[in-house]
């Protein structure tokens, strides 16, 4: 079962490798990551594509909440969210199938954004359903690389997804010795 | 007037009320104990890095605040990373600063460097590489919050030898923290407490499991006060021995693969568990699915991760174990909650009285605890090492109102001498006693130094048996008696080693000698060293 989840951490050195490290460390499966500033130049958004059952996607959020500068770990509903991956595909083709390939880049709404003498390459920002739809169209004509950007999501309506703090903590005076 | 990175550090450390700091210096941490020199806060040297760390750990075990350990960079700090890595699984709060080379090197493979924020990574709290000297109190006092609050664990600060240099105009220490992403629950849902004390009244079979969390969140005397008011038995993981008297008669006694059978039948015919701060580690329950299959789980935790990792939840409660169990005794005395009579007579059924072993030759170990515990003083510490002599203590020594401290979750040889050290420190008027094996006693004994160089009291209790005991008994049982690597031959004559330490000691090989050797030893006005032979066959249970 894939999961979105959107994690908003403070956005200094070191607090990705802290994320990754994590995932690595306790065996979590990542299908994609996408790192970004948000509207707050002070915090980040990680957009992490998780494989995993029910259990697996809950520990990986608790253990997420536990790193110090994640801010807010947000599991995002299937149907309730938009999400989208840039892809590029540099295919290669001979000179009288060029026109065919136009038409599936035409019809699957890719943008040709480089051609050569034998090769053309398309841009694609879709959902991973299309991506690979796309991709298996191009297939035949001989795929020589493929360069892709994680997934980045967010919610559909007036939903957001903010980094406002968590519960109220203590006066921390008294946990001073 | 200006103020160096090195004096802000020892007054960050003077303003969170660090008394004692147990180090090893070296030449990137130099402005650092160059500064300490004018500071009232007693330095412990170790005589190697890890025991810094363990000694720390034993501080903050017995004092209930945070430890401090201050070592260099390169080799320093790698050596502090086990008992760094030991204090994170037991979740012991303390504050280790490393020094750290120039930050213009960083990266460059420079004399003693080593990424030791990227080894820890995994077993701190948090850490902290700090590139700005005016980041410095700010840091500290962070440190000080994340390693205390919530879970409490080790919490890391790597200084730049630069960074300690430096000055800054003036110091001024934060008085409030405010990290965003770190506020933890502190009190637990009081719905769900309300489900919590529904669930165990309607129990035929209840059972509490106390585990380190107890010792934690200081909530000894709330898990006492429920105990006893529901009249539920309960039993102790490893962490958790002490949350209640040994002789309270619903302690059942440790669970787990080196429990007792009394613990371990309890859990496993319990209808409802109460985990009271206890991980459910697979020392303390091998198959917790099974058990959870007949029994309803209700588990208080301030760590909402450990909720659900290793066992199913039917009622998790995230909180302050301190708060929620003060909650839910008012709710299981508003709900007139008693334990099944014969329920609680089958627990003490189950319970094997408690009986003396007396072997035939040498040194019986499970004895020596047992006397010991009637010797010592009642709010004595025991510190025990990894390896037989652990089980041996945890389930043969009294705990009444002291403590029993050892390295649970990681099992790090050489903790004992070190930790104690560290516990003494915290608590000079208490009886403290080291116990460990011959293999771990190797591990450690340079400490012998520290201690007599800081003129402590304590006791050390070495059962030597000339193997590995542990592993041995390991090969036995699960590799058809194959004894490999397990023999101590070479090991020194430990008495003569005392002595060269200036330490008394005196030997032991049988029962009968006990007696009078433990008087001797408690009675000794310092230090003193006892080593009891104990038959290489001896069984950890």
């Amino acid at each position: 079962m894939k999961t979105t989840l959107s994690v908003m951490v403070e956005n200094h050195a070191g607090v990705l490798s802290k994320v990754v490290g994590l995932f690595s460390r306790r065996g979590f499966n990542i299908d994609s990551l996408a790192v970004g500033e948000t509207e707050d130049s002070t915090i980040s958004r990680i957009t992490i594509v998780v494989d995993g059952d029910e259990h697996m996607v809950e520990q990986i959020e608790k253990q997420l909440n536990k790193v110090i500068p994640v801010i807010k770990v947000k599991s995002l509903v299937e149907g309730k969210y938009i999400s989208r991956m840039l892809t590029f595909f540099k295919v290669s083709f001979a000179a009288s199938r060029r026109s065919e390939l136009m038409k599936i880049a035409e019809l699957m709404g890719a943008r040709i954004v480089d051609v050569s003498k034998s090769t053309l390459t398309l841009e694609f920002t879709d959902t991973a359903e299309r991506t690979e739809t796309l991709e298996s169209l191009l297939k035949p004509y001989g795929i020589k690389e493929v360069v892709r950007t994680g997934a980045i999501a967010i919610e559909k309506g007036e939903a957001v997804t903010r980094s406002q703090k968590r519960q109220k903590g203590p006066e921390d005076a008294a946990y001073i010795a | 007037m200006s103020v160096t990175g090195a004096e802000i550090m020892v007054k960050c450390l003077e303003k969170q009320g660090v008394k004692v700091l147990f180090g090893y210096p070296g030449a990137a941490i130099c402005p650092f104990y160059d500064a300490l020199r004018d500071s009232s806060i007693r330095h412990v040297l170790v005589r190697q890095e890890q025991n810094a760390g363990h000694a720390a750990s034993g501080y903050a075990r017995a004092s209930g605040k945070v430890g401090v350990c201050v070592v260099t960079s390169g080799p320093g700090a790698t050596n502090l990373i086990t008992a760094i890595a030991s204090a994170y699984m037991d979740s012991i709060p303390i504050v280790a600063i490393t020094g750290q080379v120039r930050s213009d090197l960083l990266g460059r493979d420079v004399f003693q460097e080593v990424d030791i924020t990227g080894a820890c990574e995994p077993f701190t709290k948090y850490s902290y590489l700090v590139k700005r000297t005016a980041d410095l109190p700010r840091v500290f006092r962070e440190a000080f919050h994340i390693a205390s609050t919530g879970r409490p664990g080790p919490v890391l600060i790597d200084i730049p030898v630069d960074v300690q240099q430096q000055s800054i105009e003036r110091f001024s220490y934060p008085d409030k923290v405010d990290i965003i992403g770190y506020k933890p629950s502190l009190n637990g849902h009081a719905v769900q407490i309300q489900r919590a004390a529904e669930a165990i009244k309607k129990a035929s079979r209840p059972v509490i499991c106390a585990g380190g969390g107890v010792f934690s969140a200081k909530a000894v005397e709330e898990l006492r006060a429920l105990v006893n008011e529901t009249g539920i038995p309960t039993v102790c993981t490893m962490m958790g021995i002490g949350a209640l008297p040994t002789a309270h008669p619903l302690n059942l006694g440790m669970l787990g693969t080196h429990g007792v059978k009394g613990a371990n039948t309890a859990i496993h015919q319990a209808d409802l568990i109460l985990l009271c701060g206890a991980r459910v580690g697979d020392r303390a329950m091998a198959a917790p699915d099974q058990i959870a299959k007949h029994a309803k789980i209700i588990h208080i935790d301030i760590d909402p991760a450990e909720i659900g990792k290793n066992m199913p939840a039917a009622i998790p409660i995230v909180g302050d174990l301190k708060l929620v169990l003060e909650k839910l005794r008012a709710d299981v005395r508003e709900a007139g909650v008693t334990c099944p009579a014969d329920w609680v007579q089958a627990c003490m059924a189950a319970k094997e009285p408690y009986t003396r072993h007396f072997s035939t030759s040498l040194v019986n170990p499970k004895a020596l605890i047992g006397l010991l515990s009637d010797r010592l003083r009642e709010d004595s510490i025991l510190v025990a090492d990894v390896g037989q002599n652990q089980i041996w203590s945890a389930n043969h020594y009294q705990v009444k109102k002291g403590r029993f401290l050892t390295s649970g979750g990681m099992g790090t040889m050489g903790y004992s001498v070190p930790a104690a050290i560290g516990a003494k420190m915290a608590c000079p008027d208490r009886q403290v006693v080291a116990v460990c094996g011959d293999g771990s006693f190797q591990m450690q004994f340079m400490e012998l130094a520290t201690l007599c160089c800081q003129g402590l009291d304590l006791k050390i209790i070495v059962m030597t048996n000339h193997r590995l005991g542990m592993v041995r008994e390991l090969q036995d049982n699960g590799y058809g008696g194959r004894q490999s690597g397990v023999d101590l031959a070479g090991s020194p004559d430990f008495i003569k080693l005392a002595e060269a330490y200036g330490i008394p000691g005196l030997r032991i090989s049988s029962d009968a000698q006990a007696e009078g050797t433990v008087e001797a030893l408690l009675n000794a006005p310092g230090p003193f060293l006892l080593e009891c032979q104990v038959d290489e066959k001896e069984p950890s249970l």
